[in-house]
């Protein structure tokens, strides 16, 4: 009969223990790779073109969902949500028409004492597509990429303050690792005392300063912001509040658990922050030691 | 081909492309972001494992670890994490193949539900390892609803190979 072959008794590729080992081993060192030295982002790449239109079409139904959610918004909500932005901008806005004056002044006494000009940042409004399916991390999609001439770094912030960076882009989409995410970390800056510390992802919806000196001057209800040292972040932007302060004896640094300040788990419409201008090069190592003292606090460029 | 020894029907030979066309809806219906919805089954592993029990021959290790690769992509997993994980769940079900198809749906099920689990079970152990957060416990949740969705699965997979060779009107079949 047509179509009915034998099964291949003696042709059937090498023994399945040797496969094993052999498929194993490479997915392993697949693994470690992509974890932990980077390597295959290219091929990553590759491979995402094949899965691309597949993820497209499996997209649609969120998509669906999410406009469906949005039609049937109820009036009064809407009605709600009108009103509370109305007395956001009117707030906001005497204080922009002061920017204005203040940014005016600023460039001149920029100017007066021949400091680099700030280069005005360029920057794209994205909206938050769905949670990646991964588990084990907290990215979520955009729905801008690199046809919109976003890249890997970017910081991205909605009205509140920072919620994350960009850690990979594909050409309509980009992936942005949460602040809350375990791998994140972010430099900042105590607003009260201007204490340098760095904040990272507890990875249960919180962040955490680490390693601050347990009689490190921290209060609860601190506002942390971006200190800016990193070269990717804008200075200022608010990041975090603190929530408590665990100081024990046993430990050596403080435990400070941080609740963050914009909406890092919500969605929405989101700011992805084009490049910070190039920070000026490192000065020459000073050949006294003494004399190098006051550069220590500098981090290097990223 | 196998046997189904259950019921006594000579099966017709499998079409490949049936089954790379059943395991690329899988990718598609692994790849819809549900989020961190917990007890999603994971398609791609339930379906491979299917084919595994089924077809020894054709279907092993390395499409398993090439619908890994693919799922680890799309879902923006730890490249090699799904990939590993098939790898070991494909060899197990080629392993159980000749066991397996000697009982019912539901007992092949229950055999099945072991190896999806522990092919979990092998992801968060690697991502742990790598340093990543615990996603919870509701996530194993997703395998035992993978294994009832084997039973349905049992019949919607094997129907293209009950149709007859000759269609013939007269046949009672």
């Amino acid at each position: 009969m047509v179509g009915h072959s034998p099964p291949p008794f003696f042709k059937r590729g090498p023994a399945p223990l040797a496969k094993l080992v052999f498929f194993l081993v490479l997915s392993l060192a697949l693994l470690v790779s992509d974890l932990n030295l980077r390597y295959l982002d290219a091929f990553r790449t590759g491979l995402s073109v094949l899965a691309y239109p597949l993820q497209m079409a499996a997209a649609t139904p969120a998509d669906f969902v999410r406009n469906a959610s949005n039609y049937f918004a109820s009036l009064v909500r809407l009605q709600i949500e009108n009103k509370e932005l109305k007395n956001r901008q009117l707030q906001g806005g005497e204080r922009l028409l002061r920017l204005d004056q203040l940014e005016q002044e600023n460039r001149r006494l920029r100017a007066l004492l021949e400091a680099r000009e700030r280069q005005p940042v360029k920057s794209v409004v994205a909206e938050i597509m769905y949670t990646a399916k991964d588990p084990f991390s907290r990215k979520v999609i955009l729905d801008k990429g690199t046809q919109a001439g976003i890249e890997a770094g970017q910081a991205v912030v909605d009205d509140l303050g920072v919620i994350g960076q960009i850690t990979r882009v594909f050409p309509m989409q980009s992936e942005l690792t949460l602040l809350t995410d375990r791998d994140q970390a972010i430099p900042v800056m105590i607003v009260r005392n201007g204490l340098r510390a760095v904040l990272f992802g507890a990875g249960n919806g919180l962040m955490e300063l680490r390693y601050l000196a347990a009689n490190a001057d921290v209060q609860a209800g601190d506002k942390v912001v971006t200190s800016g040292l990193d070269g990717v972040f804008l200075a200022g932007l608010p990041v975090a509040t603190v929530a408590k302060v665990e100081r024990d004896q046993a430990r050596t640094f403080a435990g400070i658990p941080c609740l963050p300040a914009a909406g890092v788990e919500q969605y929405g419409q989101v700011l992805v922050l084009g490049h910070r201008e190039a920070l000026p090069s490192r000065p020459p190592e000073p050949e006294v030691i003494n004399k190098g003292k006051g550069r220590r606090g500098r981090a290097p460029r990223d | 081909m196998q046997p189904t020894n259950r019921s006594r029907r000579i099966l017709l030979p499998v079409k490949l492309w049936f089954v790379y066309t059943t395991l690329f809806i899988a990718l598609f219906l692994n790849y819809i972001p549900t989020g961190h919805l917990p007890a999603v089954p994971d398609f791609v592993a339930l379906v491979l494992a299917f084919w595994c029990v089924r077809e020894p021959v054709k279907i092993g290790i390395g499409t398993g670890f090439m619908f890994g690769l693919l799922t680890d992509v799309g879902v923006g997993a730890a490249l090699g994490q799904h990939a590993f994980a098939y790898v070991l769940l494909a060899y197990a079900a080629n392993e159980l193949s000749r066991r397996v198809l000697w009982f019912t749906p539901v007992e092949q099920a229950l055999h099945v539900l072991p190896l999806l689990f522990m092919s979990q079970v092998l992801m968060v152990l690697v991502r742990l390892l790598a340093g990543a957060e615990f996603p919870g416990w509701w996530m194993f949740f997703g395998s035992f609803v993978a294994a009832v969705l084997w039973i349905p699965l049992h019949y919607v997979l094997l129907l293209p190979q009950y149709q007859p060779v000759e269609r013939d009107e007269n046949r009672p079949i």
